[in-house]
């Protein structure tokens, strides 16, 4: 059957089972968003206010549902506003398509109006990139570009299509998507060795990261520590993995990390790194990281392995593979003392609060957490607010808290909530944020509204942009460069303003009762609380220091 | 803590396609490898394109650029080169000023180097010299006495052997 580009984009995504996608259309797109409106029934479009909401909700889509967002743009701006929302998914491994159009073909290079090579702009922040300009190439770069997104450690992938191309047309034939590329090959010895380690350990802790949540290993891993009683941390992007009330859940660990995680890492003669890829903002220093350790890891992507820490020994692999073939071999042990040790260590995390401080960061996310079920999905921005969410959430389950951690993108929420909404529909999404975050990307409540999403949006007002605001306090003698922005925006008014509804609480009372309301409602609502800006995230670990130098109070 | 660097060659037998150099070149510039010299070539088959290397590290950041690059998906295949494993060669033209006293001094060291003489006129003559890069030094450091007015190098390009080379 003989079918126009822009027909082949449709049914190559269909073939693939994709029903939403999230973009912006434009000049080029033109053809691709007339066969989008003749297919309105076979696949869903959500036009945000800017394209870069477009790709954090196809990015947020992807961390609720773990099916593979799908981004549309136009040529020039369209296609670099994407640039932030894909480096971000790049960042944090999650798989993705986008779909950029571009001038046609014998304008390419020209400087037509629009046109800009965005494969060379995304090639250092995409898994792989095409340009196609033959339509007879279309569907199988397509099929190709799903296959590399899913394919072992994920990513995003674009595909840069010529608006002649999406008018030509060409053969069709439906497919099956492509098989994944095979998993690397795991060596018993290494796995032997590994089992070893774990059997000979006694002060273990598992260290876990983004990782186990793309290998779908939760259930393998809550095996491992409940049969060989090992304590577990977790980076920001594995929270909820080990749900809170499991006692080996350490907490975070890191930066902003609990003093139990970041001290059994300390005192352990083992750490056992899954999916987990020791950066900066977690072995501050790769020299004091883990000191007394022997440290093993299991990740799929061979250059995780000695790139930022030496380890002792590694298995390059899929997780779950890893878990379920070694469970057997793992000894069932109880490391009482051990646990007992680091166990003691979790109440040494206290919330201090200002004097002068009415409402709390943690009492704002405390009520939002008795308020709502164990399904809520939580998605932040970047800075203080992220790092409070982090810290305070009651995690129960994986793929619920959808942060931007490797890249720690400001503005990546209100997108991203929009797409787990939208994947999720059953499930309560609260988009918490900061002042600063809010409105680098409040334009998205636009589309909330459009949407009818019942997104809770709330904003943790502290009139400064906090995270750096709290390093110039600590390291810069208080010379408050550039973050005290002085805004004077009526977060109430300005919901109105939208379509949407808005509250403001000083006190833990008004916040439960704003959010009592907001529950109720069936669109988005923005919930502002005040709070005082010289409340800090702790403890801290500061840069390049260890846990000896971490900051409580 | 001074880490020593060392000169490695490393051979990328990647896919034959639009911006592939590029791909693997601004990996190696993204994570901090500045290039000593690149060589591009066909190889004997058309969907294949061999890249040739040479840069400066240490061995851990060795290892993290080699699995770097292996990850794109342009590449098929990364290989380490040493003189154990491999033979490589370079070409090297060179420009001298010489009048008709140095001719024949120059003509003496190209004979024993067994270069060419490939271009000459009254003020000065081009020599190609094709061989190891050490050979090349040399050659560079003898010419060195005479007043060399350009010099333009290949950059390595090499192939793995089955007998191990002795040169």
């Amino acid at each position: 059957m003989k079918l126009t580009g822009s027909q082949i984009v449709i049914e190559v995504l269909a073939e693939h089972g994709v029903d939403t996608v999230f973009g912006y259309p434009g000049g080029a797109a033109l053809n691709v968003y007339d066969e989008l409106y003749k297919n309105k029934d076979r696949i869903r479009h959500v036009l945000t206010a800017h394209e870069q909401g477009a790709a954090h909700a196809a990015d947020g889509y992807t961390r609720a549902t773990g099916k593979t967002g799908v981004v549309f743009a136009t040529s020039g701006p369209g296609a670099t506003n994407l640039v932030t929302g894909i480096a971000t998914a790049y960042m944090d491994s999650i798989p993705m398509v986008a779909i950029t159009s571009n001038v046609p073909d014998h304008l390419i290079g020209r400087d037509a109006f629009q046109e800009v090579c965005i494969t060379g702009i995304t090639m250092s922040i995409t898994k792989h990139n095409f340009f196609v300009n033959h339509v007879e190439d279309l569907a199988d770069t397509l099929r190709e570009a799903f296959k590399i997104a899913e394919s072992g450690r994920k990513g995003p992938v674009l595909v840069d299509i010529t608006k002649d191309a999406s008018s030509d047309m060409t053969e069709y034939e439906r497919k099956e998507p492509l098989p994944l590329k095979p998993l690397p090959k795991m060596e018993r010895e290494d796995m032997a060795a590994m089992v070893r380690y774990i059997n000979a350990a006694e002060k273990p802790v598992c260290y876990i990261g983004g990782g186990v949540v793309s290998s779908d290993a939760c259930r393998e891993l809550e095996e491992l520590i409940e049969k060989a009683d090992i304590p577990v941390v977790h980076t920001l992007m594995a929270a909820g993995v080990i749900g809170c009330d499991n006692p080996h859940d350490l907490g975070m660990v890191g930066m902003h990390g609990s003093v139990a995680a970041n001290r059994a890492i300390d005192q352990a003669d083992l750490v056992i790194a899954l999916g987990a890829r020791f950066s900066d903002r977690v072995a501050l220093n790769p020299e004091k990281f883990a000191r007394r350790a022997k440290i093993i890891q299991v990740d799929i992507d061979k250059s995780e392995i000695n790139k930022n820490v030496e380890i002792d020994k590694c298995c390059v692999g899929d997780i779950k593979d890893f878990l379920t073939r070694i469970l057997p071999y793992v000894e069932e042990k109880k490391r009482a003392e051990w646990n007992e040790r680091v166990g003691g260590w979790k109440n040494k995390d206290r919330v201090y609060k200002d004097a002068h401080c009415k409402l709390h960061p943690a009492e704002v996310i405390h009520a939002i957490c008795d308020m709502t079920d164990e399904n809520t999905i939580y998605v932040t921005d970047v800075g203080q607010h992220q790092m409070w969410a982090a810290q305070f959430i009651k995690h129960h389950k994986a793929k619920k808290f959808l942060t931007s951690g490797g890249l720690g993108t400001m503005g990546y929420g209100y997108g991203a909530a929009i797409g787990a909404k939208i994947g999720c529909p059953e499930d309560r999404v609260i988009h918490i944020t900061g002042d600063g975050s809010f409105h680098m990307n409040f334009n998205e409540g636009c589309t909330a509204v459009s949407e009818k999403l019942p997104i809770i949006t709330v904003i943790m007002n502290n009139q400064v942009l906090g995270m750096v605001y709290q390093w110039q306090t600590l390291f810069y003698e208080k010379r408050y460069s550039s973050t005290t922005p002085e805004r004077k925006t009526d977060y109430v008014k300005l919901a109105e303003g939208i379509g949407a509804k808005g509250f403001r609480a000083e006190t833990p009372e008004e916040f439960k009762a704003a959010f009592e309301k907001a529950l109720k409602e069936d669109g988005p609502v923005w919930i502002e609380c005040i709070i005082s800006r010289e409340e800090r995230v702790l403890p801290m670990i500061p840069s390049g220091k260890s846990v000896d130098d971490m900051i409580t109070v | 803590m001074y880490i020593p660097l060392k000169k490695e060659i490393v051979s990328i037998l990647v896919l034959n396609q639009a911006n592939v150099l590029n791909r693997v070149v601004s990996m190696f510039g993204r994570r901090g490898f500045n290039i000593d010299s690149l060589t591009v070539s066909a190889t004997n088959d058309p969907t294949l394109s061999r890249i040739t290397i040479v840069f400066s590290a240490t061995e851990r950041s060795m290892q993290q650029i080699i699995t770097q690059t292996e990850k794109l998906e342009v590449v098929k295949s990364i290989m380490i080169m040493n003189r154990e494993n491999s033979l490589y060669r370079e070409l090297l033209l060179l420009k001298v000023n010489a009048d008709k006293e140095q001719r024949s001094e120059i003509k003496e060291i190209t004979d024993i180097y067994r270069a060419k003489i490939v271009d000459l006129s009254k003020e000065s003559l081009i020599i190609e010299l094709t061989g190891t890069p050490e050979k090349l030094n040399g050659f560079m450091d003898v010419m060195a006495d005479y007043d060399i007015a350009e010099v333009c190098r290949t950059g390595i390009t090499g192939l793995e052997t089955n007998t191990r080379q002795s040169e």
